[in-house]
């Protein structure tokens, strides 16, 4: 299966981790992902929150890349890009006088008319590729390890473009089982990580941080998945902060749940870049058996 | 052209305003047919602990009704029976009643329960919302009060009946009752006017997927039961899980109710009160714990709800908190409560080690199958639509079919008594409408 893929910037930089582990993890499913040839920033959910058109530019211009492509649909990784894309194309949907107004304004490109559907990778995981074929390519069961599911807000909220149910998703929890490995009840997996309050206020995050890390600890897990890499950020790095604010605090691994996949499917851990985690994942995983 | 005009009344559910209405028909001197769908009469007031805003208790005030109802010779009450058609008209229908199986002849059966102390067969019990304090046995009768007094066997759960092993309540019966072999039968009657009378039930926890699904969550007819000192855990107040006393209590109201979005719109209307209730019941019972209770409104709208509601602010100390409960899950031994005190603009985290959702009041589920076959117009709910929102309030569509109680709105028991009296005496005129009308029309022959 070939699909248009939408990177977005961190997936280059900071969340290489995501992508290499990502991309691997679905060529084993035979899911190719076609990278756009040109593509720009997502818009940011921040930007998109102020009623102002030109915050639409943005994500608009990446689903025209898409049908450059000649791609009716475009994959991300990233849970923010996935949100932007998919509501500046509802948006662009429900409104017609906007629409047009965006499209004269974008007179240079060609028109857009809501036509490229956004999918995230969990939703082609579950939809298409099946359970199943996921089971089948699992070669190194990540059997005993307990992780804890993490989705954030992104991938669910507003419930119009959530990806699962919005209050009870499952979707994680059923890829991660389907992987052997032992799914811990999250009750703070829907809670906010603390998002852009991470520039300027860290404490704020730190408390976020420490209720999500610590609630799935007392429930028994060793790891978070998560597919997000700001929530990535504010819950890996910012345990940090969390270590001088909370006594007694232990530390524990945060990966994405595709570099999950890639220890599973067998791959070569070097596509998880296991050294762009600020906590070490790779004790543990020693610990389980599942990397050398 | 003359035709028999029926002067006998068909009541179906024997709740509160089953009974009450039934009370009225016979007391004004004409026959009453009562059906019943589950073993007893009693309907949801017999489950509660004690009822607002007088603290009685309904075993007290509802069973003697019952046992009127159980000897009054103008009533005849066809416990564990439906109803399958009606066909007909106002003055004239007739009705097909089946009686379910109870695989134990009621006419022998003396009450006396060796059978069902002896039966070896748990099965949660439904009179206790399957909590797991209070199985029943499989050949039962609901609870200590039932009218009638009578057994029946559970076929779902009875070894003789799925296995044909065991027939011990067939060895004890003293009168040899027990009829392993008893079948469904029907019965045609003839009536001219029927009661509708359904009740209702709650929308399901389940629904509120932003709740946790777990033993310590449970829903407001749950918790009558723990509080009901005839109940499972005979009045001491424990927590399902794990059997311990909960100290913190967290009521949630409008569960489902006032929810346009995701539940229904309504206001169900009986849960300020209940809440206040339990909250001060649990109070009495565990004075050193602490009540909880999230609103949108605190509606008490009926005489002596509002100083009932004071009473139990000032004097039981129930913390009330305004603000929707956005959360709810367990973490170890806790149920945590995420919540929101809109008066100070806070958000508030409880942990709790119980909490009670208020559910919505929706239709008696069961009660569906007589809406179709009566053809009664409901609402987009269920509720059965009445004739006239003001003026014709207890009188259904359809000539001669009337409505009392929960089937036609959420209400709380003493708007359902008066309901149901309202239906009976629309009945009692109707009645005796025809029979004066006979007389006059006898006396002009004659003349």
């Amino acid at each position: 299966m070939k699909i248009s893929y939408y990177p977005g910037c961190t997936l280059k930089t900071k969340a290489k981790d995501l992508e290499d582990s990502a991309m691997a993890a679905a060529k084993v499913l035979g899911i190719e992902m076609e990278e756009l040839p040109r593509w720009n920033c997502c818009g940011t959910v921040y930007s998109l929150s102020s009623d102002d058109l030109v915050h639409q530019l943005a994500p608009i211009r990446n689903l025209i890349r898409t049908k450059e492509q000649g791609s009716s649909r475009v994959v991300t990784l990233c849970s923010m890009c996935y949100n932007t894309l998919k509501r500046a194309n509802e948006f662009f949907l429900a409104d017609e006088e906007k629409r047009d107004r965006i499209n004269r304004y974008l007179d240079e490109e060609i028109d857009y008319e809501g036509d490229v559907t956004v999918v995230h990778l969990l939703e082609i995981l579950r939809d298409e590729i099946g359970m199943d074929k996921i089971r089948a390519a699992v070669k190194k069961p990540l059997t005993g390890l307990k992780v804890a599911p993490y989705y954030g807000c992104m991938l669910l909220r507003p419930a119009s473009i959530g990806i699962d149910d919005v209050e009870r998703p499952t979707v994680m929890e059923d890829v991660l089982q389907t992987l052997g490995a032992e799914v811990i009840e999250s009750p703070y997996k829907t809670e906010c990580c603390g998002a852009y309050q991470t520039v300027n206020r860290k404490d704020v995050v730190a408390a976020c941080g420490h209720n999500i890390l610590t609630s799935a600890q007392q429930n028994g897990a060793e790891v978070i998945a998560l597919s997000c890499p700001l929530c990535d950020f504010n819950l890996d790095n910012r345990q940090r902060e969390i270590q001088e604010v909370y006594n007694g605090f232990h530390p524990m691994p945060v990966l994405y749940f595709t570099q999950l996949m890639a220890i599973a499917f067998g791959l070569d851990p070097g596509v998880c870049r296991f050294e762009l985690s600020y906590n070490d994942p790779v004790p543990l995983l020693k610990s389980k058996g599942l990397i050398a | 052209m003359s035709r028999n005009i029926e002067t006998k009344a068909l009541i179906i559910g024997g709740g509160v305003a089953g009974i009450q209405a039934a009370l009225d028909i016979a007391d004004g001197g004409y026959q009453v047919i009562l059906v019943e769908r589950t073993p007893s009469i009693g309907g949801h007031m017999v489950q509660l602990s004690e009822v607002f805003p007088t603290l009685d208790c309904p075993q007290c005030i509802l069973t003697p009704k019952m046992v009127m109802c159980g000897q009054h010779p103008n009533i005849d009450i066809k416990a564990y029976c439906e109803i399958e058609s009606v066909t007909g008209e106002v003055g004239n229908f007739t009705v097909k009643i089946r009686h379910k199986a109870t695989y134990v002849d009621w006419d022998a059966c003396t009450g006396c329960g060796q059978c069902e102390q002896k039966c070896p067969t748990k099965v949660p019990s439904e009179f206790d919302r399957w909590l797991d304090f209070g199985p029943r046995k499989a050949i039962y009768s609901p609870f200590a009060q039932a009218v009638p007094n009578k057994r029946v066997i559970d076929a779902d759960h009875c070894l003789k009946l799925t296995k044909d092993k065991c027939g011990i309540c067939a060895k004890v019966c003293p009168t040899q009752a027990i009829r392993y072999d008893q079948k469904d039968w029907f019965e045609e009657v003839k009536v001219g006017a029927i009661i509708v009378a359904t009740g209702y039930e709650l929308y399901k926890k389940e629904n509120l997927t932003e709740y946790a699904t777990d033993p310590d969550v449970i829903d407001g007819l749950e918790f009558e039961r723990i509080l009901c000192p005839s109940g499972p855990t005979a009045g001491v107040v424990k927590r399902p899980s794990d059997s311990k006393e909960p100290l913190d209590v967290v009521f949630v109201q409008c569960a489902g109710s006032r929810d346009p979005d995701k539940h229904l719109p309504y206001c169900s209307r009986v849960c300020c009160m209940y809440c206040c209730k339990m909250a001060m019941l649990y109070k009495h019972a565990v004075p050193d714990g602490q009540a909880y209770i999230f609103y949108i409104d605190v509606r008490t709208d009926g005489k002596g709800y509002e100083e009932f509601y004071q009473r139990g602010v000032e004097e039981d100390r129930i913390v009330y908190l305004r603000g929707k409960v956005s959360k709810i899950f367990r973490q170890g031994e806790k149920i945590v409560v995420f919540g929101m005190d809109t008066l100070t603009g806070k958000r508030v985290e409880v942990e709790a080690d119980l909490v009670v959702l208020a559910m919505a009041m929706i239709p008696d589920p069961a009660g569906e199958k007589v809406r179709k076959i009566l053809n009664l117009k409901t609402d987009d709910y269920g509720f059965i639509t009445e004739a006239h929102a003001k003026l014709h309030p207890v009188e259904t569509g359809i000539d001669g079919i009337f409505v009392a109680g929960t089937a036609q709105a959420p209400k709380d028991i003493p708007e359902t008594v008066a309901q149901a009296g309202g239906a009976a005496s629309k009945v009692l005129s109707l009645f005796s409408g025809y029979e004066r009308g006979k007389a006059s029309k006898a006396e002009e022959l004659a003349g």
